[in-house]
């Protein structure tokens, strides 16, 4: 399959995820727009890996590799933020009882 | 090298030991013992210098080099002293003077506080050294630092009753005349410097030669400007009538017999250089003589007794100019010397009138004082006759020797010369009618105080006074008696290579005895005629309110130079800085620096606006930057 399809795919998730975190207002929904981000990044680096490995062949390994171990990396990066992030939206409802981000703006001035 | 003038680094290394230790322990020392240290290291200093003096005249002249005070890869000024028969002729003087006067300083200044009264000698003290750095330097950079030395010494001393701010105001005056004249000084030393690369004496003076004449004439009157300034030549000569502020003593040492003798030496220690220089020449020929006439016009009118000794001095300066200008280098030396006595005989004379009359300077409540004060009243008369070129005191000879070179010159030179002397005649003896003959002018109080000076003022006087009656003795012309001329042939090789010079471009028949002889009888029967006359008509001066009048009143108001110096160049200064004050420094740099404040408190005001608080908006902010750095990346 050419990589032109992986492409588009990948900027019509990231422009998705992009519009997402600019229109909603809802954390959670904010945040799932950032993993959207995060994984058509994702697909773009297997897709591009994926590219390079029929290119040339078993002689470079580590070329070919190299985006795929990335992508773990970032995969574990990912599930750590969102460890983190859904811990502070819990917190955010705790304390104003929405998780609408439109009202915190308390740190202004 | 085990020469005996490796000691002169004593001479000027004693008064700066005076100096230190007046300076520091001004506090704990008494007058007595601030007395003796002052005198005494100056006293030491004389000892030395009568040795150096013999050591020369025995020709052994010494060349000393003690540590490179300069000394960089491209400059190298070394802190050498040049010990020859100029510079031992002045250290003579300085130091033989200087003792007398500091003597006369312990009684003069008795009345001040033990602080004040060392602070006084310290600051003599430093002057001395100054003085002494700046003759025996072997270059014009050591020179210098004497010559900046006693600038700053006389400034001190003529502010030395700084409550007064009139003499606060003098002070100022003397240190930024100096300083106009240091600068021509200074300019000249570069220009040196810049032309042949040194400003030793001896190697400067070997290769004045190769200078172009345009270098030369340019040197030689800016250094003749920085002459102008210490010396007190027109244009810059108002300083020494205010300088007058000072105590008597210190008019006496610095304003009369020392360092206004600075320009002089200078020229004289550079004398090859002026002698190429005819352009200079001139100029200091013309600029002398109109000193000369003109500080001469203004003391026949002055009331002052100091104004008019320093008038006098202006004007007996501005006859050194004229002896330099027409090249009797040997004439202007001998006129420093006997000036040097006579004059610091009339300042001390004149002080310890004032001393008698409890602070009055005003010849008009004075007179009679002849038979109150018989010492004082001895010594200043020969002082005067000194002064006025009576034969056979000092004055004589070393007037009428500049007189003559300035006749061989151009007779003009040595008419107007004469009319000058005449005027000095008749000022002196009005100033001597007015103080010491007729009846006693002041209150009764002042009489009642009247009396001669102790011993510590009368002793110098006395000296003085046996120094102008013999001190010309030195320099009898040729006409009267063969090789009485001693101070020539003392002085001989310091202008050797300028007589030589002068004899093969500028031959001048040497004036015949006859002619000679008439010259000087014509200047002693004009300034005797002066004298009688002036002893006619102020002996029996009585004192009147009628104000003077046309010319009288022109020369008893100075010319209104000081006023023309006022109007021409100190308001003009004034207005300028004024708008410099007000108009670029508060409106144009204070108004950018407080307008960048402004600009920079108003732009943040408004741009905090933008942090709303909204993260919604931080996003959407962050993401068109992004866009934007894309754009900017790929499409530009």
């Amino acid at each position: 399959m050419p990589i032109n399809y992986y492409i588009v795919l990948s900027v019509a998730l990231f422009s998705i995820g992009i519009i997402g975190v600019l229109t909603r207002r809802n954390a959670i929904i904010i945040f799932m727009c950032v993993e959207l981000m995060l994984n058509a990044a994702n697909l773009l680096l297997v897709a591009f890996s994926k590219m390079h490995n029929l290119a040339l062949g078993l002689n470079f390994p580590t070329l070919a590799s190299d985006a795929q171990i990335f992508v773990f990396f970032i995969m574990v990066v990912a599930a750590a933020e969102v460890s983190v992030g859904l811990a502070i939206i819990v917190m955010i409802y705790r304390n104003i009882h929405s998780v609408d981000v439109n009202f915190l703006n308390r740190l202004k001035n | 090298m085990s020469n005996t003038l490796q000691i002169v680094w004593l001479i000027p290394f004693l008064p700066l030991i005076g100096f230190l230790v007046n300076g520091l322990f001004r506090k704990q020392l008494s007058k007595s013992l601030v007395g003796i240290i002052g005198s005494g290291v100056i006293l030491a200093s004389f000892a030395l210098s009568v040795y150096v003096f013999m050591q020369v005249k025995g020709g052994n002249i010494h060349l000393a080099h003690y540590f490179n005070f300069i000394n960089t890869d491209s400059i190298k000024v070394g802190f050498d002293f040049q010990v020859d028969q100029l510079s031992s002729l002045f250290l003579l003087i300085i130091t033989g003077v200087g003792f007398l006067i500091h003597v006369y300083s312990t009684s003069y200044m008795h009345e001040e506080d033990s602080k004040d009264f060392a602070k006084y000698f310290a600051y003599l003290n430093l002057f001395v050294f100054s003085m002494l750095l700046l003759v025996m330097g072997g270059n014009y950079i050591i020179m210098f630092i004497g010559w900046e030395g006693v600038g700053l010494c006389s400034y001190l001393l003529i502010g030395f009753w700084f409550r007064n701010n009139d003499y606060n105001n003098a002070a100022k005056k003397a240190f930024i005349m100096n300083r106009i004249g240091d600068l021509g000084f200074l300019l000249a030393v570069f220009w040196l410097y810049n032309k042949l690369g040194t400003t030793d004496y001896h190697t400067v003076f070997e290769n004045a030669g190769k200078l172009t004449p345009a270098d030369l004439t340019g040197i030689t009157l800016l250094l003749f400007v920085g002459a102008t300034g210490k010396s007190a030549q027109i244009p810059l000569y108002t300083w020494l009538p205010d300088a007058m502020a000072g105590p008597t003593p210190v008019s006496a040492l610095i304003h009369a017999a020392t360092m206004v003798t600075a320009g002089i030496y200078m020229i004289a220690r550079s004398n090859i250089m002026f002698t190429m220089a005819p352009v200079t020449h001139y100029v200091i020929a013309a600029v002398g003589l109109a000193t000369a006439i003109l500080a001469a016009t203004i003391a026949l009118k002055q009331n002052d007794i100091k104004k008019v000794l320093a008038y006098s001095t202006v004007s007996q300066l501005g006859y050194m100019f004229l002896g330099l200008g027409v090249g009797a280098y040997t004439g202007a030396v001998f006129h420093v010397m006997t000036h040097a006595f006579f004059k610091a005989l009339l300042f001390l004379g004149a002080g310890s009138v004032i001393h008698a009359m409890g602070g009055e300077q005003d010849m008009r409540n004075m007179g009679g004082l002849k038979k109150y004060m018989s010492i004082t009243h001895i010594t200043f008369l020969l002082g005067c006759l000194a002064i006025a070129g009576m034969p056979p005191f000092s004055g004589f000879f070393s007037k009428d020797e500049i007189l003559a070179a300035a006749f061989k010159q151009n007779p003009l030179y040595w008419g107007l010369g004469v009319a000058g002397a005449m005027m000095t005649a008749f000022y002196m003896f009005r100033l001597y009618g007015m103080t010491f003959l007729g009846k006693f002018r002041g209150t009764h109080e002042q009489e009642h105080h009247l009396h001669e000076s102790p011993a510590a003022i009368t002793v110098p006087l006395s000296i003085l006074a046996v120094l102008a009656v013999i001190g010309g003795l030195v320099g009898i012309p040729e006409v009267f008696m063969h090789g009485g001329h001693k101070l020539e042939v003392f002085l001989e090789p310091i202008f050797a290579t300028t007589n030589e010079y002068v004899k093969e471009h500028q031959p001048h028949e040497a004036l015949s005895h006859s002619t000679e002889l008439g010259l000087m009888a014509a200047s002693v029967i004009g300034a005797l005629a002066a004298l009688l006359f002036a002893w006619n008509k102020f002996s029996k001066y009585e004192k009147t309110d009628a104000a003077e009048t046309g010319l009288g009143k022109i020369l008893a108001n100075k010319w209104y130079v000081d006023e023309l110096y006022n109007t021409v160049i100190v308001k003009p200064l004034n207005s300028f800085a004024a708008f410099l004050n007000n108009v670029v420094e508060k409106k144009g740099i204070d108004g950018a620096v407080n307008g960048v404040g402004k600009a920079v408190n108003y732009g943040s005001r408004q741009i905090r606006l933008l942090q709303s608080g909204q993260v919604g908006t931080y996003v959407l902010l962050m993401v068109v930057g992004i866009l934007v750095l894309f754009i900017i990346q790929f499409f530009l």
